[in-house]
């Protein structure tokens, strides 16, 4: 598995061969709060770079969840739609949102390092 | 105009609260913990809640301010004892809600805690039924401290002995640290609990004794989700000018005398739907699943027509599921009836249900 990168959006991904595994980040689910809400999308669903691909929602509201990488849904974590509350406790390990098949690796190349996206979680407070 | 804060603000910031604007105000929303702990320690234990953004509205007069008010109040405020208090409204002309509320009556008149946001036209509009004699003070160097849960009671009465001999929706002065404070057993959240008065140079003290005692800092958040699982309304949201109590399902809060006897305003239009019912009426609804159908979501009929709209909507900590207010057309609010509820496009099953969702359990 490959080392995790970050998005603006506040998503992980990380990469073995072809296949992307994404989920939001330590820092988003802070800024959600208590998550009571998850929709995972199916299997053989196409989603686009920073197209909208699943739903979290805290107590305070609901959000989408974007794929940072565009390919072919291969799986939803469906443990994470009966347990939304375990995406609190472990966002980025077993609460992984969806799997999906990349086309083009660039994409993933092209998101922030662990660091980077700390930093811009700095300077981009909210 | 500028935003404005409570006595607390600091205090809040200390406890690790994030703030949002509320009607005019930078409130908390929630604390360290979040409102879901937030929400269950309430129920449990007791939380406290800054709630000094209301408008605490004093009357002062003779007989007459009686009869202004019942005006605009269809509560029975001739009969309503000395350090009792009733929930109700003001209506306007045809009926509508300007805001509800809480009266009590006081030794001098009356003291009507009136919601943030509709203060200052609440205000203008009892106002227009007022007398030359008759003093009224919005007093805002008092801060209003809701206190609540389970071991409200307990806490709060070895601090000001007496406090547990209230009954529910009623009140008295005490002493505390040389002063009177107004203490009422109410509440907004389906739990035992007080309302405290204080003035603004005590009300840390206070806190901080609330806090020795476990009591945790409860912020909009979860006033929120407790209020919605009682089956409360929030006005501006279940409630607003365009509704009338009948349509609100809150004709229990029209005194049963005034009913008949009228003289407030819109009671033509009230006296009509009491007796033939409204078109659209609230009801509570529960998902079948997880999903939340929040403000403004689609009600459908099982035949797929459109029958009504959610006015609030979350999960419901207690409850475990989530939960939801709205109005549908009369003929499908009895329990049960199967709904659906569009949510981001997609229809899901959901029931109306009885209110509250979460059974109260207050001190009568």
């Amino acid at each position: 598995m490959s080392e995790k990168k970050f998005s603006k959006k506040h998503e992980w991904v990380s990469l073995d061969g072809d296949v992307a595994t994404v989920g939001i980040t330590k820092h988003a689910t802070e800024m959600l709060g208590d998550i009571v809400f998850v929709e995972v999308p199916d299997a053989g669903k196409a989603v686009e770079k920073e197209g909208q691909a699943a739903v979290v929602e805290s107590t305070k509201a609901a959000s989408d969840v974007y794929s940072p990488i565009s390919g072919e849904i291969t799986e939803g974590n469906k443990a994470i739609a009966d347990d939304p509350g375990s995406v609190n406790t472990d966002p980025e390990g077993a609460s992984w949102f969806f799997k999906l098949k990349i086309k083009d690796k660039g994409e993933y190349d092209s998101l922030m390092s662990k660091d980077e996206y700390d930093k811009f979680c700095k300077e981009n407070p909210s | 105009m500028e935003i404005q804060k409570t006595a607390l603000y600091n205090y809040h910031k200390n406890l690790g609260a994030k703030f949002v604007p509320f009607a005019g105000y930078e409130m908390p929303i929630q604390y360290k913990e979040g409102i879901v702990k937030e929400h269950i320690s309430t129920r449990t234990h007791a939380g406290f809640f800054d709630v000094s953004h209301m408008g605490q509205f004093f009357l002062e007069g003779d007989e007459t301010l009686i009869e202004s008010l019942e005006k605009i109040i269809p509560a029975d405020l001739k009969n309503l004892k000395i350090n009792h208090s009733k929930y109700s409204f003001l209506l306007n002309n045809e009926g509508g809600i300007i805001d509800d509320l809480i009266i009590t009556r006081t030794e001098k008149g009356f003291c009507i805690i009136l919601n943030a946001a509709c203060k200052e036209n609440d205000i203008k509009q009892i106002s227009q039924f007022l007398k030359d004699n008759h003093k009224h003070l919005l007093n805002n160097n008092l801060s209003l401290i809701a206190l609540q849960g389970p071991k409200s009671v307990e806490i709060l009465d070895k601090l000001i002995p007496g406090v547990a001999n209230l009954k529910f929706m009623t009140g008295n002065n005490f002493d505390y640290e040389g002063e009177k404070l107004y203490v009422t057993r109410s509440g907004y959240t389906g739990e035992d609990g007080f309302e405290i008065s204080i003035s603004n140079n005590k009300v840390e003290k206070f806190i901080d004794y609330l806090i020795s005692n476990k009591v945790k800092p409860v912020g909009l958040g979860a006033r929120d989700t407790l209020r919605l699982e009682a089956g409360l309304c929030l006005y501006g949201h279940d409630l607003n000018e365009k509704i009338n109590p009948v349509e609100a399902n809150l004709k229990w809060a029209i005194a049963k005398k005034r009913r008949e006897v009228g003289g407030f305003n819109g009671w033509e239009t009230i006296k009509d739907l009491l007796a033939k019912g409204s078109e659209k009426i609230r009801v509570g609804i529960k998902p079948d699943g997880k999903v939340i159908a929040r403000e403004n979501t689609k009600i459908f009929s099982s035949e797929n027509n459109e029958i009504g709209f959610v006015t609030s909507g979350t999960f419901g900590p207690s409850v475990n599921a989530p939960v939801a207010m709205g109005y549908v057309k009369s003929e499908f609010s009895e329990i049960g009836t199967s709904i659906q509820l569009e949510v981001r496009g997609k229809k899901y099953g959901g029931k109306i249900s009885e209110l509250p969702f979460y059974k109260k359990s207050y001190v009568k």
